[in-house]
């Protein structure tokens, strides 16, 4: 029966998936019958390529994802190598966890009002420098998207933190750092040296999921980015809700170029990984202890802090906004407080969080049995998936989700399963799979086979292996990868929306159908309601390991860092 | 393993043995013989797809619900969009996959470039507007656009839901007086430099702008009601961009970058960024006083030449499931009713489609009785309505806008 894991999976995901593919690629070559379009043509590239502008977006989109990523994969690294094991590390893991719950858009909402002229910063300085209008310079969406990788970045640290937790006990990094201590290394080269390479394969897809994320954002650019000219995803969107649907042929072609970076920017990286690990290799060979390391240790908790402290003043600010009155530059609280808009919210509150809960545990139920299962089979077969269906399952994290949706609302509409629970269920799925995925498989992979080899040499079933021996020993992983998919599947907008054909009203379509009227009340309330179900799945993913081990020392150790 | 295997074969099962839910066929309703579009409307659920960024404007789209619902037996359930463009492209979504009946989309809330991208691809159920009961009240003399939606006639296949005036608003407590034309709002900012800006084209308001600036300057403003092939383009559009030229460094930012929309003019104007912005509706602008995000000494005003101004419209997709409940929907909303209280700032604060001559006498009562709001300019104060330019313009000045002004670096 396990065989047929891998089998299932490919069929669940491979309708949606090429679906969507087609549906992007064939109006990028002119053929779209319901515009017009009957041939295949160039021309959707040649009016791509003829955009002003269009090379400062394809640098912006490109260069800004790298560089978001990579400062965040070094400052986790930096931070994990600085602290862990010590008391700062696990009050830091338990404040940046949260974050996690906390939806893109609404960090980068948050943010913004912390950084804008108008900001939150600028209106505590005011008061002193006397200013009664905010100053006229650029903060936000400025040219270079320097705020926009900084929104990135603070969002992704605690991401990439929390893979890395995941795996680290698979990576033994406890008594590794121990031994490289004894031989006199300082804490963050010995860490660098002896634990990175243990940890990095184990946590490289994630942060190829980051890199992905990066370079293809649209809410985050829209709010924080550059906006003469934005970055590509975003000018793709627009050209796709432009009413001239002619435009659609033009953005069609945009996804496909957009795809061609992201496969671009990873490739640049894994090259990178390549130039890091030979040097790298050389760097630790030379032998050099570097004990001296406080002030880099400083720095990396300050980092930390600083991007955690950045985003929780920013959901302070949403906070305060959900109740404020009016509220102006430069007074650094509203005049007045009101409960008004909680209010007229709370009413039909229940319904939309029912219907959102419904929808991702359904999703992520089913993502998690298909991934274990997965995992399971090529454990016992000794059988990794091919590149070719690893490809199909990170598909739709590598597309533009908007030009997407297309191919796959034309395929849902296909089939008649749209409009129905199953189908939003799918297409959630279809996202909420490969975080699963990525979340899981490196840990599990990375499990002492030795465990299992015991178990089956006392007798066990290869069913009561799994059951009681791996599943138990990655209940913090799973846990983990389970609230990683309601995060994902709490977060879709446009596939609820298309999908569902308007349905199924969740809180997040609630949420970014409210947030186009510009009002920070709403887009506060909004934000905070959007945390609930994620921040609640991120806590029993941390207490349930905890309560469940809790009589059982090594086995609390083994699920915690 | 068990429990796993069950719930992954009810899921593989039901999606392998999806067999296509019958599309239940609505047949076009027979709108010359009402009661029989009423029959049919009854027991319907007709899904609307409106912009759903204004909980007020989404408190109006419910109460009318309840109103169909309770007079008709009408279920109405509002399917609240960030961006109208989605409701389209779900109908196109549709139209390839050849779901030509039984859509989901059953009305759209609508105007301009969607309503003429919509016609042009044939994706619209009609006509059917000009022969509801209530269309009789609809003022097709004194506002040619209800008729006439960015130009492009409308021939029954929508109906006039709402008017739409270009109006200015400032802050009382900081500007004494205002510039009241293009030119003097360019010497406004010479003096004022940063304290403006417009949405970034394609954005509507922003398109909007752009628009109004041009409708002021052209020489001849009749050549922009005809399509741009028509007329020589470039020297048509000559005094818009030596305009431009002058304006966009004394914009905010200095125009390097730019707010995404109209509510982010609101934003800015609360945040002391700009000191003059612009919206479609004074009543708007009332409304956001009462919701707190103005402060009460905001007030509108026009230019001294008029403004642009439009209708918005509700239509009926060609493959609507409702079509029926959508018309018998469409006709309330343009009831003198559902009309009266869509202009009470109370409630929305948008202006009426309706002739005031051709209501009964209390209505017209109730209508000049009402409060408009603090902000809102009653139709003496609003000047004249200018006419929106021929898409064809707007596409031509946005292409243009963006190599110009989109690409700062």
């Amino acid at each position: 029966m396990l065989r047929f894991f891998p089998a299932f999976t490919l069929i669940l995901m491979i309708g949606p998936v090429c679906a969507g593919l087609i549906g992007t690629m064939l109006p990028a070559f002119g053929y779209l019958p319901a515009l017009g379009g009957d041939g295949i043509s160039i021309d959707p590239w040649r009016d791509l390529l003829r955009q002003p502008g269009l090379a400062i977006s394809v640098r912006l989109s490109l260069v800004n994802g790298l560089v978001a990523t990579l400062i965040s994969f070094s400052l986790v690294m930096l931070f994990c190598a600085a602290w862990q094991g010590t008391r700062i590390f696990a009050v830091m893991q338990r404040l940046l966890s949260p974050i996690l719950s906390v939806p893109h858009a609404a960090a980068a909402f948050g943010l913004a009002f912390l950084i804008a002229p108008s900001g939150w910063i600028v209106r505590a300085v005011a008061p002193f420098a006397g200013w009664d209008r905010p100053p006229d310079i650029v903060t936000l969406h400025d040219p270079m998207g320097i705020a926009l990788i900084a929104g990135l970045v603070a969002k992704e640290i605690p991401f990439l933190l929390l893979m890395t937790l995941a795996a680290l006990p698979q990576a033994d990094a406890d008594r590794t750092r121990q031994v490289v201590l004894t031989f006199g290394y300082g804490r963050v080269v010995g860490w660098l040296k002896a634990v990175l390479p243990r940890i990095y394969p184990q946590i490289r897809l994630p942060v190829l999921a980051v890199l992905a994320y990066s370079t293809s954002v649209v809410d985050v650019a829209m709010i924080l980015g550059p906006t003469t000219p934005a970055p590509l995803a975003v000018r793709i969107l627009g050209w796709l809700s432009d009413p001239d649907l002619s435009h659609r042929f033009l953005a069609s072609a945009g996804a496909m170029l957009q795809l061609i970076l992201v496969l671009m920017a990873i490739v640049i990286w894994r090259g990178g990984e390549k130039l890091a690990g030979f040097w790298g290799r050389v760097w630790a060979e030379g032998g050099m202890r570097g004990r001296r390391d406080g002030t880099l240790r400083r720095f990396a908790a300050g980092a930390a802090i600083l991007s955690a402290g950045a985003v929780f003043l920013g959901l302070a600010s949403l906070m305060v906004w959900s109740f404020a009155g009016y509220w102006s530059f430069p007074e650094f609280l509203p005049r007045s407080f009101s409960l008004r808009l909680w209010m007229r919210e709370y009413d039909m509150l229940g319904a939309i969080l029912w219907t959102t809960l419904v929808i991702a545990v359904l999703s992520v139920m089913v993502a998690i049995a298909l991934v274990l299962g997965c995992l399971e089979n090529e454990t016992r077969r000794f059988q990794k998936p091919g590149q070719g269906a690893m490809l199909l399952i990170y598909l739709p994290l590598l597309m533009p989700q908007i030009s997407f949706m297309f191919g796959l609302q034309v395929f849902f509409t296909g089939i008649g399963l749209e409009r129905t629970l199953i189908s939003v269920a799918i297409v959630h799925l279809i996202f909420v799979l490969p975080y699963v995925f990525l979340s899981l498989a490196d840990p599990f992979r990375a499990l002492d086979p030795r465990y299992g080899q015991t178990a089956l040499c006392l007798g066990a079933s290869p069913a009561r292996v799994f059951w009681r021996v791996r599943l138990p020993l990655l209940t913090r992983a799973v846990l983990t990868a389970c609230a990683v998919g309601l995060a994902v599947s709490v977060g879709q907008y446009l596939p609820t929306l298309l999908i569902g054909a308007g349905r199924f009203a969740t809180v997040t379509t609630e949420a970014v159908a409210l947030a186009s009227g510009g009002d920070r009340r709403m887009i506060g309330i909004y934000g905070l309601l959007q945390m609930i179900l994620p921040f609640a799945g991120f806590a029993l993913a941390l207490l349930i390991p905890a309560v469940v081990f809790r009589q059982r020392r090594g086995m609390a150790d083994h699920n915690r860092v | 393993m068990r429990v796993f295997l069950a719930g992954l074969s009810i899921v593989a099962g039901l999606a392998t043995a999806a067999v296509a839910i019958p599309a239940k066929a609505d047949p076009a309703p027979d709108i010359g013989n009402w009661q029989s579009v009423l029959d049919q409307a009854r027991g319907q659920t007709v899904y609307w797809h409106a912009w759903g960024g204004e909980p007020r404007i989404n408190d109006y789209i419910a109460w009318a619900g309840a109103q169909v619902q309770e007079r008709y037996g009408i279920n109405v359930v509002q399917v609240k969009l960030s961006d109208t463009a989605d409701a389209v492209a779900k109908v196109l979504s549709e139209k390839t996959a050849g779901v030509d009946d039984g859509g989901a989309v059953d009305m759209i809330w609508l105007n301009g470039e969607n309503f003429a991208a919509m016609k042009r691809n044939d994706l619209l159920f009609g006509p059917w507007a000009e022969q509801t009961p209530n269309f009789a009240y609809v003022d097709v003399e004194g506002k040619p656009t209800v008729i006439n939606d960015f130009t492009i006639p409308t021939m029954g296949l929508e109906a006039p839901w709402g008017m739409a005036q270009v109006s200015f608003y400032y802050d009382t407590a900081r500007l004494d007086s205002v510039p009241r034309s293009a030119q003097e709002l360019l010497e406004w900012l010479v003096k004022h430099p940063g304290r403006f800006t417009y949405p970034q084209p394609p954005n509507y308001m922003g398109s909007t702008f752009l628009k109004q600036i041009l409708t002021e300057l052209v020489e001849n403003p009749k050549v922009l009601q005809q399509p741009a092939n028509q007329a020589d383009a470039e020297k048509v559009l000559a005094p818009l961009w030596g305009y431009l030229e002058d304006l966009q460094p004394l914009l905010w930012r200095n125009g390097q970058a730019y707010p995404q929309n109209g509510a982010s003019l609101r934003t800015m104007m609360a945040d002391n960024e700009i000191d003059i912005a612009f919206s479609f509706s004074s009543g708007e602008v009332s409304s956001a006083i009462e919701a707190m995000e103005l402060p009460d000494t905001v007030r509108s005003y026009v230019f001294d030449n008029g403004t642009l101004g439009n209708t918005n419209f509700v239509a009926i997709p060609y493959n609507a499931s409702a079509k029926a409940g959508a018309v018998v929907l469409a006709d309330f909303l343009m009831s003198p009713e559902a009309q009266l209280r869509k202009q009470d700032p109370q409630y929305w604060g948008a202006d009426t489609v309706l002739a005031m001559d051709k209501l009964p006498a209390d209505m017209q009562k109730a209508f000049a009785d009402l409060d408009l709001g603090i902000a809102s300019l009653s139709p003496s104060e609003r000047g004249t309505v200018l006419p929106e330019p021929h898409p064809s313009w707007m596409e031509l000045v946005e292409t243009e806008w963006q190599k110009r002004y989109g690409v700062a670096q």
